[in-house]
């Protein structure tokens, strides 16, 4: 009874009791959502464009990080060495083009998928052995990120709102918008979905593969450093980060692997739900709750819709 | 020259049945056989058998049962870390409720726990496919390695949160613990390893494995042809996760000694994974070609520099290990996705006509 | 080869479908369709692409469900049939785009097809000497029958993703043997051949359906190979029936006629 009592009611108890910190959580939770649509958003750009399960995007993530921060410790200026880590993701596409993908092309998708694994390890060995394998700190201030907080008093207590955060969430959305646009109304954009849709159908009709993929791939690599800048600045540039970048995979699985917008809500959903779960339901179980919960909830999600709440589902012709 | 069939007929269907249908084959099987009991204690050392030899054995036995989940069945699974964890925390409990039990009677019942949860983890695989089965896993893996570190009772409270293995004897040998020696444990495991590739090996090569390889090549073709789908798939996660589960029971008892609960990481999944693809998915042979590559090759390279009196950190290593792990599986999915395993086939396919070239 | 497990007598109804409809979304696909196939015999379906024939077979295994209809099988109603029921029943199929185990050999293919009968356990299966092995050694001399009849003695070893399309055709119908059927559904057996490869698959079902009394029903485009092989025609355009007769009179028929060439205008 007492741990019926505890599971179901308890919580929501708690809840309205200290409803700032409930507000508090909420805010938290849509923050690291947003950080977590920004990983999605790199698979997604990906996959619609070039059906690769770019395992890698997660240590991309990293790697871009490591990169800004690496050439300013030798002493670049701040806005130079963010201008020089963009063109090492360019050439960063360009190689993963010409070494990877090229000689894929056309292979089934667990092909590549697994190729991307082989990816992951490289560019993390590559990074640890550059840049060494110690935590980092984001040169937030050197790029203009504010700082410092907004306290708000409301509903009995107190809400702080972090002022990076609020910049993450408008940097990403306006991110979002672009490349929703892009994909939407460009030739590029009708390109990229051809692309995603069959290689062998867009080679027939004169698409460049190869240009299309170097496009995408570095457009990824951009967003990988947008979420590399507002995540280490919120905690710190370590490989760690690529665990994390993990729980970009059921944020995908709730907002389908080709939808943008279902990236977004997807990582808002994962995001919320696990800082509510862990604040009220975690001390239940001992804790660290966040390790798994996103991925029990995807699981949950996939008996009920085994392709993902948008998932197409492909109907098989016999 | 050497590898010629000519003059082998097989006059019966079971002749033409078996295992190793070709003379040189079996030569060769009893000559390995002979290497692998009598011949590497003998000439390697302890630090061979204790670093290269027996986790070779245990990683083996690993890949082969993601093998026969991934490669035989096609069902993409990253939770192999979890279910070794769990065969090593079923044997600890169990050795520690009934020490007066055989360990290698343990070792073998710890893989039952984890083949349960395999199967239960495996129940959604009738709806979900493919990459949402790999998510599926994953949060296997996660929940379980979780489990690990916040269930005091699977480490018998201890306070570190590690377990240490008991001394245990088998036939008045110490072969766990601190007192065993590299080579009773190596024999030990070669034994375990030995029997459950020959176990397996059998179920492949029968019904259940064709039934196994027709799910994986077309479900829908199968379930026409009167295969269960969902028994089947699920015998597939049991008879995995068993043989994962034995493995993860080995590597502490006979291996690390000890274990905290983050050697069952995810990382661990990723290396057995890394080790079914480079050798060949759907090929036993290629589970220990895989074992052999990924993890000799991190030590074959510690080596090499010290050999060669080049100075470099050991972390510099590590680092190069890595990425050379990386570019090995990229430049096996482009040249040979069937991994090692086919490059011996097709080896062999050159030595049976060689000299001449085809 | 076949046990009649319901005792229905040659000449009788094998199966029978009442009034099926079927539809996908927007797109009806069957139109309150009613045919029967008797025990025994060979019968045809055809009629212009799109016409729904491919669905009746899917109805008829199982794959879809009609919204409306049902299917009788040994006289019993089977509303909601699954493929796993209609393998079990003794329905045995192949496929308009080979649906073979392409990761297997010939062999291996023709062996899953026993897979039904083959019922030593997993605890047998793991020590494989002994029973298990007398087990597959029992089927492997029937599919080895199979294997002669089919004349694909040289193809065995071959994985088949590699076979040319007409051979894995025929290894997909030695897999459907194998599973010792009643009933045999063959969509579209003759596709991609050339004449020497028809004549053969043509002997091959004849064959099968005299020597081991297995019913047939096919869809099939070729008219001479319809005309020749089979003993009734069923005739369906745009997911409705619009002729079932012997072969002759359908040939005659003006609406079918019509539903190949058009309307004289």
């Amino acid at each position: 009874m007492h741990f019926l009592y505890l599971v179901f009611i308890d919580p929501f108890v708690q809840m309205g009791m200290a409803p700032d910190l409930l507000a508090q959580t909420l805010w938290e939770g849509l923050v690291s959502g947003v950080l977590y649509a920004l990983i999605a958003l790199g698979f997604v750009l990906i996959y619609k464009a070039s059906g690769v399960f770019n395992f890698a995007q997660g240590i991309m993530v990293v790697f871009a990080a490591l990169t800004l921060v690496g050439l300013y410790a030798a002493g670049v200026p701040a806005l130079l060495a963010l201008a020089l880590t963009v063109a090492v993701m360019f050439v960063l596409a360009v190689a993963i083009e010409r070494l990877v993908l090229r000689p894929l092309v056309n292979r089934p998708d667990i092909i590549l998928f697994m190729a991307t694994f082989g990816l992951t390890y490289v560019l993390v060995g590559m990074g640890e052995l550059v840049f060494g394998g110690d935590t980092k700190q984001m040169i937030a201030k050197q790029l203009y990120l504010p700082s410092g907080a907004i306290d708000l008093a409301m509903l009995g207590g107190r809400v702080t709102l972090q002022k990076l955060d609020i910049a993450a969430a408008i940097i990403a959305s306006v991110m979002v918008a672009a490349l929703a646009v892009v994909f939407q109304y460009t030739r590029i954009g009708r390109a990229l979905r051809a692309v995603a849709d069959s290689h062998r159908a867009a080679l027939s009709v004169g698409i460049s593969l190869n240009q299309i993929w170097v496009i995408v791939w570095f457009a990824a690599g951009i967003v990988a450093l947008a979420t590399g800048i507002m995540w280490g600045a919120r905690s710190e540039v370590s490989f760690a980060l690529e665990v994390v970048a993990l729980k970009a995979l059921p944020v995908l699985i709730l907002g389908g692997f080709t939808s943008i917008p279902g990236a977004i809500v997807g990582g808002l959903i994962v995001g919320l739900s696990e800082k509510l779960f862990e604040l009220y339901w975690g001390p239940l179980m001992g804790g660290g709750t966040e390790a798994w919960f996103a991925y029990v909830v995807a699981l949950i999600v996939l008996l009920f819709r085994p392709h993902g709440l948008f998932g197409e589902v492909i109907i098989e012709r016999i | 020259m050497f590898y010629r069939e000519v003059g082998q007929y097989r006059t019966s269907y079971r002749a033409d049945m078996a295992i190793f249908p070709i003379l040189q084959d079996r030569i060769g099987l009893l000559v390995i056989l002979a290497v692998a009991f009598v011949g590497l204690p003998l000439v390697g050392g302890s630090f061979f058998l204790d670093v290269v030899a027996t986790p070779f054995l245990i990683y083996a036995l690993a890949a082969i049962g993601l093998n026969l989940l991934t490669g035989y069945t096609g069902l993409l699974s990253l939770g192999t870390g979890g279910f070794m964890g769990i065969g090593a925390y079923a044997c600890y409990k169990l050795t520690t409720w009934f020490p007066g039990v055989d360990i290698v009677v343990w070792i073998l019942a710890g893989g039952f726990a984890a083949a349960a949860v395999g199967a239960l983890f495996g129940l959604p695989s009738l709806r979900i496919k493919g990459f949402y089965l790999l998510v599926a896993t994953l949060a296997a893996q996660f929940f379980l390695q979780w489990a690990f570190e916040r269930i005091p009772w699977l480490y018998n409270n201890n306070v570190s949160g590690t377990i240490e293995v008991p001394t245990r004897t088998l036939l008045g040998l110490p072969i766990t613990g601190a007192t065993a020696t590299p080579v009773t444990r190596y024999e030990v495991a070669l034994c375990i390893v030995v029997v459950l590739t020959w176990l397996a090996s059998n179920l492949v090569h029968g019904r259940i494995g064709r039934s196994w390889m027709a799910v994986r090549d077309m479900d829908i073709a199968a379930e026409l042809i009167g295969i269960r789908l969902l028994p089947t798939k699920l015998l597939s996660f049991a008879i995995s996760s068993y043989l994962c589960g034995v493995a993860g029971a080995m590597l502490v008892f006979l291996w690390y000694g000890s274990a905290e609960p983050s050697v069952f990481s995810i990382d661990l999944s990723f290396t057995i994974l890394f080790m079914v693809i480079i050798g060949g998915l759907g090929s036993l042979l290629g589970a220990f070609l895989g074992a052999a590559l990924i993890h000799v090759l991190p030590i074959v390279l510690r080596g090499v520099p010290p050999a060669l009196g080049i100075d470099i950190a050991s972390s510099t290593v590590e680092h190069l290990n890595l990425m050379i792990v990386g570019v090995l599986i990229i430049l096996f999915l482009v040249a040979e996705p069937f991994g090692l395993a086919r490059l011996w086939q097709t080896g062999k396919q050159k030595l049976r006509v060689w000299p001449f070239p085809y | 080869m076949t046990e009649a497990a319901g005792h229905v007598a040659a000449g009788e109804t094998l199966l029978a479908g009442e009034r099926i409809s079927l539809r996908f979304g927007g797109v009806t696909a069957l139109n309150d369709v009613s045919f029967d196939i008797r025990r025994g015999e060979i019968r045809a379906i055809i009629g212009p692409n799109g016409a729904g024939k491919t669905s009746m077979l899917n109805v008829i295994n199982g794959f879809y469900h009609p919204q409306r209809g049902a299917i009788r099988f040994h006289g019993e109603n089977l509303a909601r049939m699954n493929p796993g029921f209609a393998a079990r029943s003794g329905i045995a199929r192949t496929f308009q785009n080979v649906a073979l185990f392409r990761g297997m050999t010939t062999l291996d293919n023709l062996m899953a097809g026993r897979a039904l009968k083959m019922k030593r356990g997993l605890f047998w299966q793991l020590l494989r000497h002994g029973p298990a092995l007398d087990e597959e050694i029992a089927h492997r001399r029937v599919v080895e029958d199979i294997i002669d009849f089919l004349e694909i003695e040289a193809i065995r070893r071959v994985p088949v993703g590699r076979l040319p399309y007409g051979l894995q055709k025929r290894v997909e119908l030695g897999r459907a043997l194998a599973m010792e059927p009643e009933l045999l559904l063959l969509d579209e057996p003759m596709t991609g051949m050339n004449l020497e490869e028809k004549e053969d698959m043509c002997r091959f079902i004849l064959e099968v359906n005299s020597q081991f009394g297995t019913t047939i029903a096919l869809i099939e485009h070729d008219m001479g190979v319809v005309m020749d092989l089979s003993s009734r025609v069923v005739v369906l355009d745009y997911g409705r029936k619009i002729a079932d007769d012997v072969p002759d009179a359908v040939k005659q028929d003006p609406a079918v006629i019509a539903a190949y060439l058009g309307v004289a205008g």
